[in-house]
């Protein structure tokens, strides 16, 4: 990490006490809730994560003492709510350990950001013929972005095939990023199906070597482990605040200033303007040029909020207690018997994500019979149907752990799963 | 889990019984594990592919249609226990009906699940499948293979997010 990461992360980095999660779960109130009369038992972190009290309360406090429009007000109350935002956006700057906040763009999530990109960026800058190198196992928004793209500018996608271990072909990746006019890469750092942690760096060095820019998919990994964008050396990075315990609403794409200066307008109104006429208008500077109209203000101070919340316990022991879980989780299942886990099996390297089958059940029914139990996990194929046809399946049960799962959910899910087999006869 | 005290016994037990449970029946599970008329009819004058997108539930039905009555019907596919068993027992029901009383029954069904209806009382096996209805996420999946039905019998709509195509 580089030398100006603030001093709380750099102490939490050195060793890993582990985590107080019953301290940790009583900052979550939804996490008393009970489920057809069972403890709500939540697996579902990966596609929304649950959100602390000092998260509901600094959206809360935003409406309740410094609301007002942003940017424009001559007033004390518009000032106020100009400062909470943009220090929410040198706050999430720093959890990123950008150099600096002009190169966060506030967005409603991690789709919409790399949207901006596939159509700010490549649909825009690129030239037919262009390249893109995306891989087999992405999510559906870090895909039909440049599928769209693709077929305005007429460029080429090539992917990056997944092994069988679930991790990314990096003889391949070398192949297509070298070959050919490849401009762009765009990759996720943790697959949300597999928990697999991409070699970012790597590829971030392979992509450069060969003048390409690299576009990183951190929905899934900003949330749950340390990432520093010079680090990675990535050009763009995209993440959500509602699965970082941040609200639903707000999103980010952090991009290299220079890029975003080169880069025409997203969407088009207030805010990303400065000088309009009837025929023509000039552009704010970055990041405002990208954010057209009124924020979230309220969930970009609920996200700064979550930063401090996340920071505060260390991202590094929030890793370790997942992979401690996922651990637990892949041997539990292994004992159980019958039950095929999808992923590399190697937990310590990757992530919280696991994806299932028991036998031929189909996760549908699994999801239900465990959902009686008061156990929630996610049942289809979680947004990324070409993996799923690479994993030459339907789809999958997933269970996604968070700094709020403890061993004992783990084993809860172990009972349920028996259960479905007992129904089922497998 | 459950703690129940049966005299002085305690039992603590996770789960319901198959006796009381009220989705997955013995019924369902038999037609899900062995289902009948699981094969394209030959020669067929309909086949209707109907499939959830979002959960990947297929269910493709073959028809043979002769003088007003559903002579021969039958389905293949996967997906959950649910939409294939509701397939089955449904080929059970209609085959053998004119195309007026198997639409007509197909209506029944989803008004059952799908509006509160009481269930009529010539729907056989079907019957069992009323406890889909505590059930909502999966009464998408127990209504598939019936606006398969109704999409080749009466060139009806399925829902919004089901895609079905009918082949004469």
């Amino acid at each position: 990490m580089s030398a100006t990461v603030d001093a709380a992360r750099t102490a939490q980095s050195h060793g890993t006490p582990p985590l107080d999660v019953a301290r940790i779960r009583g900052d979550f109130p939804i996490l008393s809730r009970t489920v057809a009369g069972r403890p709500l038992v939540y697996l579902d972190s990966a596609a929304t994560s649950q959100k602390p009290l000092a998260v509901l309360d600094a959206v809360d406090h935003y409406y309740r003492t410094s609301n007002a429009n942003v940017h424009r007000g001559v007033h004390t109350l518009g000032n106020e709510a100009t400062d909470a935002f943009e220090q929410a956006r040198e706050r999430v700057a720093r959890f990123v350990d950008a150099p600096d906040a002009s190169g966060v763009v506030f967005l409603r999530n991690t789709t919409e950001a790399l949207n901006l990109v596939a159509s700010s960026y490549a649909r825009e800058l690129l030239l037919p013929g262009d390249r893109v190198v995306l891989s087999e196992m992405e999510h559906h928004s870090n895909l039909v972005p440049w599928q769209l793209a693709a077929e305005r500018r007429d460029l080429e996608l090539a992917f990056i095939p997944v092994l069988d271990d679930g991790t990314l072909d990096m003889d391949r990746a070398r192949e297509l990023i070298a070959a050919g006019p490849t401009r762009l890469v765009s990759l996720a750092h943790q697959s949300n199906v597999l928990g697999t942690v991409n070699p970012i760096r790597e590829i971030a060095r392979m992509a450069h070597d060969n003048g390409a820019l690299l576009c990183v998919d951190a929905a899934q990994s900003v949330p749950h482990m340390p990432v520093s964008v010079r680090d990675l050396d990535c050009d763009f990075l995209a993440f959500s605040g509602h699965k970082m315990c941040g609200p639903m609403g707000i999103g980010v794409l952090w991009a290299r200033p220079e890029l975003l200066e080169r880069m025409p307008p997203f969407l088009g109104g207030g805010s990303m303007i400065l000088r309009v006429e009837l025929q023509r208008s000039s552009w704010n500077t970055v990041p405002h040029k990208f954010e057209a109209g009124t924020p979230d203000v309220a969930s970009a101070a609920g996200l700064a909020a979550a930063c401090d919340y996340l920071d505060a316990i260390g991202l590094d022991r929030i890793h370790a207690h997942e992979v401690s879980l996922a651990e637990h989780m892949v041997s539990m299942l292994d004992e159980l018997g019958g039950i095929t886990v999808y992923g590399p099996r190697d937990r310590a390297a990757h992530g919280g994500a696991v994806s299932f089958n028991v036998a031929d059940v189909h996760p549908h029914d699994v999801g239900t019979i465990v959902d009686r139990e008061g156990v929630a996990v996610r049942a289809g194929h979680h947004c990324c149907q070409p993996l799923m046809h690479r994993l030459d399946v339907a789809a999958t049960a997933r269970a996604s752990v968070y700094l709020y799962t403890t061993h004992e959910e783990v084993d809860a899910l172990g009972a349920a799963l028996a259960e479905v087999k007992r129904v089922f006869g497998v | 889990m459950v703690l129940s005290a049966l005299g002085t016994m305690l039992t603590v037990t996770v789960g319901f019984s198959s006796v009381d449970d009220d989705l997955y029946r013995e019924i369902i599970l038999d037609h899900y594990r062995n289902p009948r008329r699981k094969r394209a009819v030959e020669p067929a004058d309909m086949t209707v592919e109907a499939a959830n997108p979002l959960c990947g539930d297929e269910v493709t039905l073959t028809l043979r249609v002769k003088d007003g009555t559903v002579e021969d019907v039958g389905f293949t596919g996967r997906g959950c226990s649910i939409s294939q068993a509701s397939a089955s027992m449904m080929c059970e029901e209609v085959a053998g009906r004119s195309r007026e009383q198997a639409a007509a029954l197909g209506h029944r069904f989803k008004d059952m699940l799908t509006a509160g209806a009481e269930p009529s009382d010539d729907l056989g096996d079907l019957e069992a499948l009323q406890g889909v209805r505590q059930y909502p996420v999966r009464i998408k999946c127990a209504v598939l293979p019936w606006n398969a039905l109704l999409r080749g019998l009466e060139g009806t709509a399925g829902d919004d997010d089901q895609e079905t195509h009918v082949h004469e």
